[in-house]
């Protein structure tokens, strides 16, 4: 069955239509706290409803946590190398902000996106990881979840790791180590200056969004405290200018009120979308490196399997007993050989795909946050306007009394 | 003249510099039409030739046009129609308040001219309304003080050029100039407060002795320089004080009239040249003084309770005492609401920039399509986000001006008090002299008692009673003195009292009209900006919203 991106996630066909399209749509509700104390956590509750026949029934609801996430997340970066997996939320290690309300609703916002993000994406949506996250009962999930914090197991989790490794080359050299191989591809090197740069233009775009919301708050409050304040002086002067004055405090009390609503706005709507572009560089370059992994194993199999071949001669001259093992070998390593530039060059390959659709995702979303910030300001530079207009004809019949 | 509107900007602006010279194409068009009534004033806030439309308008008219009525001012001398504030859309006020928002700033402006507002209502016909009096103060010079210079040349001071142009009779002059330095404006303030005693008078500016040492030296000469003007236009908007010798002696006479450190032949210059207006007799100033002193020993050094008998000054002096407090406090946040004006402009002029500098990036390494409509919509919003700041900027410009207001009237509150302290030393003056009065008259009852006991009188006591008779009569006429002086000094307290309670209302209304104007005019000239904005990004808009 093939699955049209487009056609998935949001769109809210009715299970019940048998010649319906075939959808998957998430959505991620009802934060709760759970447990006390230090064991405290959030959990969310997750709604699926689909049509296709892998899930079991049209709708399902489960109760997952922030970790069943970070599990969905690691479980796909392992199996679908060169796809660029959705980014989450960044855990939240400041006590005082964990259970703030304003910290939920943007970690709830975030997760949203991400599974629906994985519920449209064409290759990843067909994972059974996916269908685990999405049906499976709690205990289900727990298990699945400690078997994967086994030791022995290397996390991916941790970008900033493998990131260092892409970068390490210089310490290398120092240290000796013999310089990384690296592809000599001049597309794909210009591709990776592209991501590092870009990550850090959207980062200060993404702070000075954040601090646009701050300010929108403090304008709200002093807007505030000034209203209360004219208040005041009005009640001292009595008369009509003093009813002028209260009308002013009002108007100030009640535009402070639409400031702060529309610092939320601007938070969840464009300078949330501007981190999460932010996540999904980091995203891409954990590919990166997983794609840089990838090549160095093809080299140094390649190196290997030269060497054995030289050895394979020098057996063959010599006549030695130990030839049908080194045989033997040699065709495994062929064999390992070949699956490493298979896998590299399904990366490659991905990624070349993914890039457009990172691109054209990126320019969707960039584009509806861009709309969002401009008509939140619209709309509060009109509701200012239209309260200090309202008071003008008070003030005209004051000042001509 | 008023060197404030640049400078305002400047220390608004962290980094005006780079906002003015992006070269962002495209000023919006509908920026260009808004000023539906023709107004040739409305300039794109883009311009890097930046002229604030609002900040420049001018301050400098030396002419102040009768206005034809007293409704004029506050409305647009364009043909457009006084908008309707409840018009529907808001679309359609794209077409009005601009230029209405424009026009009430210019008249608003206008007002300023003679240091206080004039507005609606009618002037007293004492003051007919082609009097017009403009002084600025200019050109700092600085000189060496010649005499008492230990070290040669370590003392030195500044001087400033004060120009006036008048048509007041008192000057019969029209224009001239003379040059001061701080001290004699220090001097000039205090014969106001010793002649003009239960007057509102405007308060000096601070000698500033911290700031002198802190600041920089041009700094600080261009903050007094601003300071003395601020305080010579106050005099000068005062009814009385504008006329008054000693005001007319500081700024037309030249030489050092008010120089010195209390040198006896200024003062007597300035005596001659003074009449009593509400100052008393002045050859018994010294008397009152050393009355004043002895009292205070008599009585142990602790003054006697001025009774204020007069229960509705009483009341007013109380509810100017509470207006006084609400007005710091909504002074204090007037201030903090500027800040906070001038933060998010900022931080929007960052946000533009920063999205400037991606714009760029995007453009330059682009290999998709996606990649270019991205960028131009974020130019889009980088250019919005820029227009926006300037006009953050702009609107605290003009924010700063009309609540200066506030500012004003503290400064106002400290010359109520002075002439509040002024009555209660009056009074206290007479009260004084009213129980030396008894005490002496008890003297003398004492010792006629004791001198009739002594057969043939007592010579020494009856000098006494002579001497005390005397002293007696004296202070009967020091208490007449100051019970007239007193008297003055309530009613020039009274008048004074209804002049400010009629400016404080006209002043506080055409405050209120401007920030208000203002809020409404940039808020809607925000709207537009980002109207469009949203318009050219609609396609992205989620289904159904």
């Amino acid at each position: 069955m093939i699955t049209q991106q487009r056609s998935l996630s949001g769109s809210s066909q009715s299970p019940r239509s048998p010649s319906a399209q075939p959808f998957l749509s998430v959505s991620v509700t009802d934060p709760a706290k759970m447990g006390n104390g230090v064991q405290a956590y959030i959990s969310y509750k997750v709604i699926t409803k689909t049509n296709l026949p892998e899930y079991q029934g049209p709708e399902k609801i489960v109760i997952r946590r922030y970790t069943d996430f970070v599990w969905l997340r690691d479980r796909l970066f392992e199996r679908y190398r060169g796809i660029f997996i959705p980014p989450l939320p960044e855990k939240n290690t400041v006590e005082k902000f964990r259970f703030s309300a304003e910290f939920i609703e943007m970690r709830r916002q975030a997760l949203d996106i991400f599974v629906n993000r994985i519920a449209s994406h064409h290759e990843l949506q067909q994972s059974e990881d996916l269908r685990t996250f999405l049906q499976a009962d709690e205990q289900t999930m727990e298990r699945a979840r400690s078997q994967e914090t086994g030791i022995f197991k290397k996390k991916p989790t941790d970008l900033m790791q493998i990131f260092k490794e892409v970068q390490s080359k210089v310490s290398d050299v120092v240290l000796g180590k013999e310089k990384p191989v690296e592809e000599c591809n001049p597309e794909y090197e210009k591709l990776k200056h592209y991501i590092f740069e870009l990550e850090d233009h959207l980062a200060e775009a993404q702070k000075h969004a954040y601090r646009l919301v701050k300010r929108h708050r403090e304008l709200g409050q002093s807007l505030s405290d000034f209203g209360k304040a004219v208040n005041l002086l009005g009640a001292c002067e009595g008369n009509a200018l003093g009813k002028v004055f209260s009308e002013l405090g009002a108007k100030s009390e009640m535009l402070s009120i639409k400031l702060q609503k529309e610092a939320h706005h601007l938070l969840m709507n464009f300078e949330e979308p501007l981190k999460d572009y932010v996540r999904a560089v980091q995203s891409i370059k954990a590919t990166i490196a997983e794609r840089a992994n990838a090549f160095r194993q093809q080299c140094e199999l390649a190196e290997t399997i030269k060497l054995k071949e030289i050895d394979l001669d020098r057996l063959r001259v010599t006549r030695s007993e130990k030839l049908p093992e080194a045989e033997r070998d040699y065709e495994v390593l062929k064999a390992d050989g070949e699956e490493a530039t298979r896998r590299f060059e399904t990366i490659v390959k991905l990624m070349n795909e993914e890039i457009v659709r990172f691109q054209e995702q990126k320019t969707t979303d960039m584009g509806v946050a861009f709309h969002e910030f401009a008509k939140g300001q619209a709309r509060l530079a009109n509701g200012i306007a239209d309260a200090w207009r309202s008071l003008l004809p008070k003030l005209e019949a004051c000042s001509s009394s | 003249m008023m060197g404030f509107d640049n400078q305002e900007e400047s220390h608004l602006y962290a980094s005006p510099a780079e906002m003015e010279t992006l070269l962002l194409d495209d000023p919006s068009p509908s920026v260009a039409t808004v000023g539906g009534g023709g107004n040739a004033h409305f300039s794109d806030p883009l311009s890097s030739s930046s002229s604030l439309p609002f900040a420049e308008i001018s301050t400098d008219d030396y002419d102040y046009p009768p206005s034809s009525s007293p409704q004029s001012n506050f409305h647009p001398p364009n043909p457009n129609p006084n908008p309707n504030p409840n018009s529907a859309s808001s679309f359609h006020s794209i077409l009005e308040p601009p230029s209405y928002a424009e026009a009430v700033f210019r008249s608003f402006d206008k007002d300023q001219i003679n240091g206080h507002d004039h507005t609606s209502l009618e002037q007293p016909s004492s003051s007919p309304r082609s009097e017009y009096i403009r002084i600025s103060v200019s050109d700092p010079q600085k000189e060496l003080e010649l005499s008492n210079s230990l070290v040669p040349g370590s003392n030195t001071y500044h001087t400033y050029l004060i120009t006036t142009r008048t048509n007041l009779k008192e000057f019969g002059g029209s224009e001239f100039s003379v040059r001061r330095r701080f001290r004699e404006v220090v001097s000039l303030s205090d014969r106001l407060s010793e002649s003009y005693r239960g007057f509102f008078i405007p308060v000096r500016p601070d000698k500033s002795v911290v700031e002198s040492k802190v600041m920089q030296e041009g700094e600080f000469v261009e903050y007094r320089r601003e300071a003395l003007e601020k305080y010579l236009r106050r005099l000068a908007a005062h009814p009385v004080i504008k006329r008054s010798e000693e005001f007319r002696v500081f700024l037309q006479v030249e030489g050092k009239v008010f120089g010195g450190i209390g040198g006896s032949r200024e003062v007597a210059v300035v005596q001659q040249t003074v009449g009593g207006k509400g100052g008393g007799g002045r050859d018994l100033l010294w008397m009152f003084k050393k009355l004043k002193q002895s009292v205070s020993y008599d009585w142990g050094g602790t003054k006697p309770l001025v009774v204020e008998e007069d229960k509705e000054f009483m009341e007013r002096k109380d509810k100017l005492q509470e207006f006084e407090l609400q007005l710091s406090s909504v002074s204090q946040q007037a201030e903090s609401l500027v800040k906070a004006q001038q933060d998010i402009g900022e931080t929007m002029g960052e946000l533009g920039l920063a999205f400037v500098k991606l714009t760029k990036f995007e453009t330059e390494e682009a290999l998709y399509d996606s990649q270019r409509v991205r960028a131009a919509d974020m130019k889009m919003v980088a250019t919005a986000a820029v227009k926006a700041s300037r006009l953050y900027r702009e609107l605290n410009a003009q924010t700063v001006k009309h609540l200066a207001k506030l500012h004003d009237y503290l400064g106002v509150m400290l010359a109520v008090n002075n002439a509040f302290t002024d009555r209660s030393n009056a009074l206290l003056t007479v009260q004084t002299l009213l129980s030396e009065l008894l005490s002496l008259n008890s003297r003398i009852d004492k010792l006629e008692v004791a001198s009739s006991k002594i057969f043939g009188g007592d010579r020494k006591r009856i000098l006494k009673i002579e001497e005390l008779k005397e002293t007696i009569r004296v202070t009967e006429d020091a208490k007449s003195c100051a019970e007239r002086e007193y008297e003055q000094i309530k009613d020039n307290n009274k008048n004074e009292l209804e002049r400010l309670d009629k400016e404080r209302h006209n002043d506080f209304m055409s405050m209120l009209k401007g920030f208000v104007v203002n809020q409404a005019g940039y808020a809607e000239k925000m709207a537009n900006v980002w109207e469009m904005v949203a318009e050219e990004t609609s396609g992205y808009s989620k289904e159904g919203s």
